[in-house]
């Protein structure tokens, strides 16, 4: 087993909102009023359903209610367990699923606020994502605007799938914004289920749903990356979470050569794919989709030919790994510190930052 | 990167100088919009002229992503005598199955019956297909066998097509494309793989095809070269839905061939599969095994496009991974994107791996002795 180091920056950390009415007192009269009237209960993506194995380690689930929707949990669990400086906190609730943009509006405020209240404003480690109504491109870049005075919120939240593939210019105002304020675009594992959730139609299993999240996150690098979005906007950061990450290098491989013999359709895309994912794309460490044996990892580590790439996370409270053994083994203590400290801290200029709060 | 800037001779053609090779993707094309008419019943030439094709997409005429080249293909492949790319048996010999040796070319006809949605007219292009690539290519050159395709959205007619087939040896396997209407682990397309498994065709999935879904699970992209690469996303997902379901549970003497998806993908693929699966397993109690024996035991894949990494070791480390002796070597003749066959595989590979690789995990697989 490779240890962890204290002062880590785990950046994927999930904390669950109870019920949909807990959403409530951050919502004004007319939202209160439809969410009430209208029998709105809670909103569960199928991406986790809340009983599944993978939502939640058979340790960390709690006896009642949602796992990860107690912070002392999370703190023992998670922050103090690994020593952890900084935890980042990715809301993984499906408020990008509705589709009326005001509704997704009302509810993605509620929710950033009900973040800073009862969890920001409550361990002083924690920080936090903004969470946006990606439909409407006015009210996503609103609620960038007006979370990003609160310096403790670190990075933009997105999910892998939605209503259109995430470089199309459409986006781009989401983009500038970020980038604006020092907020690397964090793209999380799941679906708004606005598209079927695989690119060959509806599956029949769960299972068959969170495999497809790591083809899903082939093609948004693909779109990201072609569209442009890194030429126009390069000190942009972007980090995939919950994405996996050893089908990176077989992914780049494919992607290079084809840029190579049709670049002609995309004359805008300025360096090679492989360059620009060094540069400005980033992977959260879990899950570590590779056996388990630190040969074939190791081997898949120098295939990825950087140690940048990599930033630590636990993904609490998900079940990828065991134990304390959240590094996968063999790792070497350079790359630990790197993976753990160094590269997170490169990619979230907000982490430590002085004045916390407008 | 295809256009002949100035004449050169052939290559050495079949003079025992250059090794035979299988060649596990051939695109043969119709020489005219009429070629098929023979083979189809006359109610459909009317029906054709008056409506058209409907497939899965909006387009008429053409793909929905336009190409980077004319039909896709290199500039140099038009015949002498006229039409497109791929359509001249005699200059197909001369081009590629003579200068390079193919001692088996595995035909797979791409524009046929399959992604159209009137499903009377796709199995009777299909069939004529099926007696087009028979007139036509197999029985004017041994070295040539053929694809059985099938109307893939309706699972009785497509396997009534592959028991006519059945033992004919001018047919090695069935070809199925890898976007449908559904996920192809799904129990529409079962009587395929139970017709296939009879016949003891193996099927090929070749990358593309039309089944109506968005090419990514967030919508339709913008550009060509997103639908290229996305294609091995979708192959992917084809792959994972055939394991999940428990196609290989059902049909155990079913093998499949991945066909111009790539392969770099597989391990890590696999990988993701039994770590999911480890935790996840009884919500599909109908397979017995870890995914990845699933895969390593009923998988082969073509090479074409070649997984071209900066070193030649992350290459070899990955076709280890995945065995070489589940690798077929293809081109994609006429494609743009053709692969040159002394130029595909990096110094440093053993002669028993090269033989493996070139020809005989091809031989093996579609029992040509």
């Amino acid at each position: 087993m490779t240890s962890p180091i204290a002062g880590g920056v785990d950046c994927d950390l999930h904390p669950a909102v109870p019920h949909l009415t807990s959403l409530l007192p951050y919502m004004n009269d007319y939202w209160r009023d439809q969410v009430t009237t209208r029998g709105m209960t809670d909103l569960i993506s199928q991406s986790y359903p809340v009983n599944s194995p993978i939502s939640s380690r058979p340790d960390w689930r709690p006896v009642k209610g949602k796992p990860g929707s107690d912070i002392a949990d999370l703190q023992r669990q998670a922050l103090d367990r690994f020593g952890t400086a900084y935890g980042i906190c990715n809301p993984l609730y499906g408020v990008q699923m509705v589709f009326s943009e005001d509704m997704a509006n009302a509810f993605c405020r509620a929710l950033n606020d009900w973040l800073a209240k009862e969890w920001l404003d409550k361990d002083e480690r924690l920080r936090g994502s903004i969470v946006i109504p990606v439909q409407s491109i006015e009210k996503a870049v609103a609620e960038i605007e007006r979370c990003a005075a609160d310096k403790r919120f670190v990075q933009v939240l997105m999910l892998v799938m939605g209503d259109m593939p995430l470089g199309k210019r459409h986006y781009w105002p989401i983009y500038a914004a970020a980038e604006r304020f020092g907020l690397p675009i964090g793209i999380h594992a799941g679906s708004a289920y606005h598209n079927p959730p695989t690119s060959v139609g509806w599956g029949s299993y769960h299972i068959e749903d969170y495999v497809a999240q790591a083809q899903a996150f082939q093609t948004q690098l693909t779109s990201l990356i072609v569209e442009g979005v890194f030429a126009r906007h390069p000190n942009l950061k972007m980090v995939m979470l919950e994405s996996g990450f050893t089908w990176l290098p077989p992914f780049l491989w494919r992607l290079h050569k084809f840029w190579r013999g049709v670049r002609m359709e995309t004359p805008w895309v300025d360096r090679a794919p492989l360059e620009i994912v060094r540069s400005n794309i980033r992977f959260s460490l879990q899950p570590v989709d590779a056996p388990p044996e630190s040969d074939t990892l190791n081997r898949l580590f120098d295939h990825m030919q950087s140690d940048e790439l990599i930033l630590f996370s636990t993904d609490y409270p998900h079940w990828q790994f065991d134990g304390d053994e959240v590094l996968p083994k063999g790792l070497s203590p350079d790359l630990v510190r790197k993976i753990m400290i160094d590269n997170p801290h490169a990619t979230y200029p907000r982490l430590t930052v002085k004045e916390m709060t407008p | 990167m295809n256009v002949q800037l100035r004449e050169r001779p052939q290559a050495a053609s079949s003079t025992g100088i250059k090794s035979a090779i299988a060649d596990c993707d051939i695109h043969p094309a119709r020489a005219t919009k009429d070629e098929l008419h023979p083979y189809l019943a006359k109610r459909w030439h009317g029906h054709i002229e008056t409506f058209g094709v409907h497939a899965y997409q909006g387009m008429m005429e053409g793909p929905p992503y336009p190409k980077a080249q004319p039909n896709a293909s290199r500039r140099d492949a038009y015949p002498p005598e006229g039409g497109p790319q791929g359509s001249s048996l005699s200059f197909m010999q001369k081009q590629h199955l003579d200068p390079n040796n193919v001692a088996l070319g595995v035909l797979n006809p791409l524009n046929t019956g399959q992604g159209i949605r009137n499903q009377d007219l796709a199995a009777a292009i299909c069939a004529a297909i099926n007696d087009w690539q028979i007139e036509k290519w197999t029985s004017k050159d041994a070295r040539l066998k053929g694809s059985v395709v099938v109307a893939n959205e309706d699972g009785v007619s497509a396997a009534a097509e592959i028991r006519k087939r059945a033992g004919d040896k001018n047919f090695v396997q069935v070809l199925l494309l890898s976007r449908n209407v559904e996920p192809l682990g799904q129990r529409r397309y079962w009587p395929i793989y139970e017709a296939a498994q009879e016949a003891g065709l193996p099927i090929g999935v070749h990358a593309f095809g039309f089944g109506g879904n968005p090419i990514t699970a967030s919508g339709w992209p913008s550009y060509y070269i997103e639908e290229m690469v996305g294609h091995s996303q979708c192959q992917q997902t084809a792959l994972a839905s055939l394991v999940l379901e428990g196609v290989f549970e059902r049909f155990p003497k079913l093998k499949m061939v991945m066909v111009e998806a790539g392969f770099g993908w597989a391990p890590s693929l696999a990988w993701r599969l039994d770590k999911v699966f480890s935790k996840l397993h009884g919500e599909v109690p109908h397979l017995k095994r870890k995914p990845s024996e699933y895969i390593r035991d009923h998988i082969w894949w073509t090479t074409q496009p070649m997984e071209d990494p900066e070193s030649r070791d992350h290459l070899f480390q990955v076709i280890e991974w995945i065995g070489w002796d589940k690798l077929l070597f293809a081109t994609d003749y006429p494609h743009w994107d053709y692969d040159e066959p002394s130029r595909v595989l990096p110094a440093g590979v053993s002669d028993a791996n090269r033989q493996a690789f070139y020809l005989d995990n091809a031989k093996q697989l579609y029992g040509i002795s």
